[in-house]
C-alpha cells in the first residue's frame, strides 16, 4: 500500500523541504548503562543508529532491549531510582545534557508502545491531535490538516475518515496501534521507538504494521524492539543482538547489517540466538 | 478372602458415615444461610425504615410556604427559606475549599508522593473519616469563632469542608488508581509536561471517579449538623451572602424544630427533614447509578 500525499500543495512542499534539509535523526550511544537502584539492567552499549533507517534491537526476554530503548528518550529516568551512566547523542546533541528538556525531546523522539494505547476519554480525531493541543504547538486551523496527514501516514485515514468523532477504543487492536502511531506522527518527530509495537496484535495486524514501517523508514529514523526474529529480519537494516550477562545486566552482542547478522554473525553467542539453539 | 471383606467393610462404613454428615451439614447449611439472610435484612431494613417513616411523616408537612418564606419574626408558622438557603450556600463555599483541595492532594498522593509520604496521607485521610464531626465543630471554632466572638457562616463552610476533604481525597486517589499508568507514558512520550499530562490525561479519565466522590462529599456535608452547631450557629434569619453572621443550615432547622413543645414547628422539622433525605437521596442514587456502569479503562 502506498500513503497517498498529492492533493495538497501545502503537504507536498513540506514533503519537498523535508527531502532536502540535511540528514538529521542520526544518534550514537556510547558506553551506555542503565540502572534501576542499584541494579544495572543494560551494561556499557556502544552503537550508531543510522537515520532514516529501521534499526531492530532483538535479543531474549530480560536482556534489557525495553529499557535501552526507554533511555533513548529519557523515558527511562521515570522509573523510580533510574540512573543512566555514559551518553546518547543526537545529531551531534547529548540528550542527557543537563541544559536537554526531556519534554523538548520527547517530541522528537516519539515512542510506540506494546499495548495500543489511546486515550480512552477521546476522540479518534483529538487522540492524533493529542500532541499538538497538549504541548500547545499549533494554532488551531492547522489541526485538520495534520491530524488526516498524520493518519494518511499510519495507513488509517480511510478506515477512520467517516468516524473521526467516534472513541479511539473503538477501534480494533491493529487500527489503534496504528492510530497510536499517528499520534506519535503528529508532533513530527525525528526518531520514532517502537517497542515490540505488533506483539499484542494477530498475524494480519501485525503486517499492516510492518508495511507501514517499511513506509515510515523513508522518513524517520526508526528503532524497533522484537522478540519475533522473523520480524527484525523483515523490517530492519540494521539489527542489534543483546544478551544477558553472568550479572543479569543485558549487554550488546554484536550490531550490524540485518542480512549479515541473521546469515553471517561474527559472534557465535549470535549464531545460536539466530538459529533458535537458545532463547 | 477376609482380607477382602476388610477392605469393604470400611469403605462401606465411610460412605454411610459421610451420609450422615451429608444431612447434618445440610441442616447447618440452611440454618447458617437463614441467619445470614436475616442479618442483610437487618442492614437494610434502617434505610427502608427511615425512608418509609420520614416520607410518611413529611410528605404531609411539606408545602410552597416551607420553601419560600423564613420563620415569622414573631410567633410560630412561616418556612424555612433560611435553612434551604443557607444549606445552599454553605455547603457550596465548603465544597469549593475541600473539593480542589481533596483532588490536588489524592494527585499529589498518586502522581508525585514517595511510598511512605502516600501511605502517612492516606491513613490520616482515613482517621479523618471516622473523626466524630462535633470534633472538627469545636476545632474551627476554636479559630474562626473564638478570635472574632461571632458565630459565622464562614466558619461552617469551613467545617463543612474539613468534613468534606478526605472523603474527596481518598475517592480521587482510587479512582486515580485505576488509570493505566499506560496513558500517562503515551502522554509524556508525546512531550506533554507532566502537569499537563496529569490534567489533561489522568485527571480527564478519571473524571467520572472525581465527579463521583465530589458529589457524595456534598452530600455528606449538606446532612451534616454537629460541625455548624459551633460555627454557623443557625439563625431564625434569611441570610443572604453574608459569610460573617450566623446562618441556618437543613439539619439545624430540624433539630430546632423538632425539640420544641408546638406541633405547628415539629410538622416544619418533618417537613425539612422529607426536603433534606429526598436531595441527599437523589443526588446519592444518581451519582451512584451513574458510576456504576462505568470504571475507566
Amino acid at each position: 500500500m502506498t500513503v497517498a500525499m498529492a492533493p495538497r500543495p501545502a503537504i507536498a512542499e513540506a514533503e519537498v523541504e523535508l527531502a532536502l534539509a540535511p540528514e538529521t535523526g542520526r544518534i550514537e550511544v556510547r558506553d551506555l548503562s542503565l540502572y534501576y537502584g542499584a541494579f544495572r539492567a543494560v551494561r556499557e552499549v556502544t552503537m550508531t543508529i543510522r537515520p532514516r533507517s529501521v534499526t531492530a534491537i532483538i535479543g531474549p526476554s530480560g536482556c534489557g532491549k525495553t529499557t535501552f530503548l526507554r533511555s533513548l528518550n529519557r523515558m527511562h529516568e521515570l522509573a523510580l531510582g533510574a540512573r543512566v551512566e555514559g551518553s546518547v547523542d543526537l545529531d551531534g546533541v547529548d540528550v542527557y545534557d543537563p541544559e536537554v528538556d526531556p519534554v523538548q525531546l520527547r517530541r522528537v523522539i516519539g515512542m510506540v508502545f506494546q499495548r495500543p494505547n489511546p486515550f480512552p476519554t477521546m476522540s479518534i480525531f483529538d487522540n492524533v491531535a493529542a500532541g499538538l493541543r497538549l504541548t500547545g504547538r499549533l494554532p488551531k486551523g492547522h489541526v485538520q490538516e495534520v491530524v488526516e496527514r498524520s493518519l494518511r501516514r499510519a495507513a488509517l485515514w480511510d478506515e477512520v475518515k467517516d468516524k473521526l468523532r467516534a472513541n479511539g477504543t473503538s477501534l480494533s487492536g491493529g487500527q489503534q496501534q496504528r492510530l497510536c502511531i499517528a499520534r506519535a506522527l503528529a508532533v513530527d518527530p525525528e526518531v520514532i521507538l517502537m517497542d515490540e509495537p505488533a506483539s499484542a496484535l494477530d498475524p494480519i495486524a501485525t503486517l499492516r504494521i510492518e508495511e507501514l514501517i517499511a513506509e515510515l523508514r523513508e522518513t524517520f529514523t526508526i528503532v524497533i524492539v522484537t522478540h519475533n526474529m522473523q520480524q527484525a529480519s523483515r523490517v530492519s537494516d540494521q539489527t542489534a543482538f543483546f544478551t544477558m550477562g553472568a550479572d543479569r545486566a543485558g549487554y550488546l552482542v554484536e550490531m550490524g547489517d540485518t542480512v549479515k547478522i541473521f546469515t553471517n554473525p561474527t559472534q557465535s553467542l549470535t549464531e545460536d540466538y539466530v538459529s533458535g539453539r537458545f532463547g | 478372602m477376609s482380607a477382602t471383606g476388610a477392605t469393604v467393610r470400611p469403605a462401606a462404613a465411610s460412605r454411610l458415615g459421610r451420609a450422615a454428615l451429608g444431612r447434618r451439614r445440610d441442616v447447618n447449611d440452611r440454618a447458617m444461610r437463614g441467619l445470614a439472610f436475616a442479618a442483610a435484612i437487618v442492614c437494610v431494613t434502617p434505610l427502608a425504615a427511615v425512608i418509609a417513616f420520614v416520607t410518611i411523616n413529611g410528605i404531609g408537612a411539606f408545602n410552597l410556604d416551607l420553601i419560600t418564606k423564613g420563620p415569622k419574626a414573631l410567633g410560630v408558622g412561616g418556612g424555612a427559606l433560611n435553612a434551604i438557603l443557607g444549606t445552599f450556600q454553605m455547603v457550596p463555599l465548603a465544597s469549593l475549599i475541600a473539593i480542589p483541595t481533596g483532588i490536588l492532594g489524592a494527585v499529589y498522593i498518586g502522581e508525585f508522593a514517595g511510598r511512605r509520604s502516600a501511605r502517612l496521607i492516606r491513613f490520616s485521610a482515613d482517621v479523618m473519616v471516622g473523626v466524630p464531626s462535633i470534633l472538627v465543630g469545636i476545632f474551627v471554632f476554636t479559630f474562626l469563632v473564638l478570635p472574632f466572638k461571632q458565630y459565622n457562616a464562614f466558619a461552617g463552610s469551613v467545617a463543612l469542608a474539613v468534613i468534606m476533604i478526605p472523603i474527596v481525597l481518598r475517592t480521587t486517589e482510587e479512582t486515580l488508581r485505576l488509570v493505566p499508568g499506560a496513558l500517562r507514558e503515551a502522554a509524556l512520550a508525546l512531550g506533554v509536561p507532566v502537569w499537563r499530562t496529569v490534567l489533561s490525561v489522568v485527571l480527564r479519565t478519571g473524571l467520572a471517579g472525581i465527579l463521583t466522590g465530589s458529589m457524595l462529599a456534598f452530600a455528606r456535608a449538606m446532612g451534616e449538623s454537629a460541625p455548624l452547631l459551633f460555627t454557623a450557629l443557625g439563625s431564625r434569619l434569611v441570610n443572604v451572602g453574608n459569610f460573617a453572621q450566623p446562618m441556618d443550615a437543613l439539619p439545624l432547622f430540624i433539630y430546632r424544630n423538632a425539640t420544641q413543645p408546638n406541633t405547628t414547628l415539629n410538622q416544619q422539622a418533618w417537613g425539612v427533614a422529607f426536603l433534606l433525605m429526598v436531595v441527599v437521596l437523589v443526588i446519592n442514587v444518581s451519582v451512584r447509578a451513574r458510576s456504576a456502569g462505568r470504571r475507566v479503562g
